[in-house]
């Protein structure tokens, strides 16, 4: 089984973003960027899945500039494979990047696509199901556990109300919730290693897929603040407070 | 602007988030109403009833069991040209099915929407909540919205009743997931999406015993829902179903009451919309406690049932 993990390199998920001064948006400039988390956990999975035994090749993508390098190379630093960069712009929309990988996924036959369920940056929660859609190909969103059983894979969903679990014939799409695992750290000689690992280098135009930005966006800015807090000293005056200032609980007759 | 909005029919009847996002729906254009489920006569009834639906479809049937994502998209492809836009909540199933519509009728989703701007520009939250950015979907393509529903008001129900049509459940023929089976955590609390009030807990309770002991008796108190930071659910303390925060559920309570939560930005990303937040915490520098109204800093152990006896013994 080859498994293709598509990952997006991100502002990192610790650090606070700020607005750029000149009002395009996230200042990413200066920012540290790192692997999605729900996109480690992708790599997570794909790699034990190939310790297992279940699977033999992890082939790792990503779309975006040149230092998008970065985060593939951790990946194959955690133990994939091979490495696809597809050369493009800051920003592509999640159904231009669904396109580029149906055209991977035409080029290279895996078995089973793993990606996050969502990037933190813009929290859009699309890319997975929009390629499993233009593929024909069922899909797990979420998941929490992930276990081959034959020509099919079992996976366990979270829902709203708890959890839901699926079966789907191969080949097909699963992304990543938090609880599926815990991705690792690479160590010094897998980071060495995966320097001579393959990498190699696409773009949208030699894959004929057309990236242009559908939406447009007209603003980004900060959410009005909300008017600072006050220290209660203790339960009494919490509880007059709720009731007589926020108005939330109901005095006592 | 016609747009159709996908609900699931639920035992219960119309869900106050079905009635949120209709809200929505209602502020884009007119609207009908699509009910997707295994049993679905008191939702679509009830549905038939909000104030200015202008049509019930109804596609029900065994298909439906679990709302796959391949099932629901293909049912609603089934109607899409008679559609100038799709809309579903931005819950666990509209996150999971609508994309695949987007892609389908090859036009950008845009998700969780928090305002409507006009009908064709939309505001959203982006990075957890800490920044909202307004996008506008070229004029003359199909919009494909969810709706992040606690930003909007619940639509009011009528007397009058619009038609009800049934529709098919359209399956793929290849391509599709087969649900096995669902274990839903149900319960006897409110529903976290909807309670007007919330007590949450984090990983300063530090047991699933101590969690529940502490955590139920205010919130049986306050007939309030129960829910948790990932921290809290990560140690196993409760279920994920109960998880708020970026990638958990997205609430907006009247009052939510933080009790042992720091406040990771992905926590805050799902609750700081409240109207009123209460934190309950050891450390005076945990940015859950810069982010409340009113801050009580202390033991939890201590102050959680000196709270419930300063609770007056009615309801909130």
């Amino acid at each position: 089984m080859k498994i293709l993990v598509p990952i997006k390199r991100v502002h990192d998920a610790y650090l606070r973003p700020r607005l750029a001064p000149d009002g395009s948006g996230v200042d990413l400039e200066k920012a540290k960027m790192s692997m999605n988390p729900f996109c480690e956990i992708a790599v997570e999975e794909a790699i034990r899945l190939c310790e297992a035994g279940e699977a033999s090749e992890v082939l790792v993508v990503s779309v975006g500039p040149g230092a998008c390098q970065d985060v593939l190379r951790t990946a194959l630093a955690m133990g994939a494979d091979r490495a696809m960069l597809i050369e493009a712009p800051l920003h592509v929309e999640p159904l231009s990047v669904a396109k580029l990988l149906v055209s991977i996924v035409e080029r290279e036959q895996p078995d089973l696509v793993i990606t996050g369920k969502q990037a933190i940056d813009d929290d859009s929660n699309q890319t997975g199901q929009m390629l499993a859609a233009l593929l024909g190909w069922p899909q797990a969103t979420f998941a929490s556990n992930l276990e081959r059983k034959g020509a099919e894979i079992t996976v366990t969903r979270e829902i709203d109300g708890g959890l839901q679990t699926v079966a789907m014939a191969l080949p097909a799409v699963v992304t990543t919730d938090l609880r599926l695992n815990e991705p690792r750290y690479p160590s010094l000689p897998n980071v060495m290693k995966a320097r001579r690992k393959p990498l190699e280098t696409l773009s949208p135009d030699t894959l004929g897929v057309d990236i242009a930005p559908r939406l447009k966006v007209l603003k980004t800015e900060e959410p009005p603040p909300r008017k600072a807090g006050t220290r209660v000293a203790d339960v009494a005056e919490l509880v007059d407070r709720l009731q007589n200032e926020a108005r939330i609980l109901r005095a006592e007759s | 602007m016609t747009i159709l909005l996908v609900i699931e029919a639920e035992a219960t009847g119309l869900s106050e988030t079905a009635r949120r996002a209709f809200g929505a729906a209602r502020q884009i254009g007119s609207a009908d109403i699509l009910v997707v489920g295994t049993a679905c006569a008191d939702t679509s009834a009830q549905a038939a009833k909000l104030d200015g639906v202008g049509k019930v479809f109804v596609a029900e049937g065994t298909e439906a069991e679990g709302l796959t994502a391949e099932v629901l998209a293909a049912t609603v492809m089934g109607l899409s040209e008679r559609y100038d836009g799709f809309a579903a909540a931005a819950d666990s199933v509209g996150k999971n099915f609508m994309p695949r519509v987007a892609a389908l009728l090859d036009v950008m989703q845009v998700s969780e929407i928090i305002a409507v701007e006009s009908p064709t520009v939309f505001t959203r939250p982006v990075y957890a909540g800490n920044f909202r950015q307004t996008v506008e979907v070229p004029a003359g393509e199909k919009l494909v919205l969810t709706v992040r529903t606690s930003a909007f008001e619940p639509a009011a129900l009528g007397t009058a009743s619009a038609p009800i049509e049934t529709v098919p459940l359209i399956v793929p023929e290849t391509g599709t997931a087969r649900f096995v089976s669902e274990s839903l955590a149900g319960g006897e609390r409110p529903d976290l999406a909807t309670a007007r009030i919330i007590v949450s807990g984090g990983r300063a309770l530090g047991s699933k015993e101590r969690f529940e002991e502490t955590l139920r008796p205010l919130a049986e108190r306050l007939n309030a829902a129960i829910g948790a930071s990932r921290a809290a659910v990560d140690a196993g303390f409760v279920g994920n179903d109960l998880q708020v925060g970026q990638t958990g559920k997205i609430v907006a309570p009247d009052l939510y009451i933080a009790i042992g939560i720091s406040g990771a930005i992905q926590h805050l990303a799902g609750m700081k919309d409240s109207k009123v937040i209460v934190a309950i915490n050891q450390d005076e520098d945990a940015p859950m406690v810069k982010l409340a109204d009113y801050s009580l800093v202390g033991d939890l152990f201590e102050l959680v049932p000196e709270l419930i006896q300063a609770l007056p013994k009615s309801d909130a």
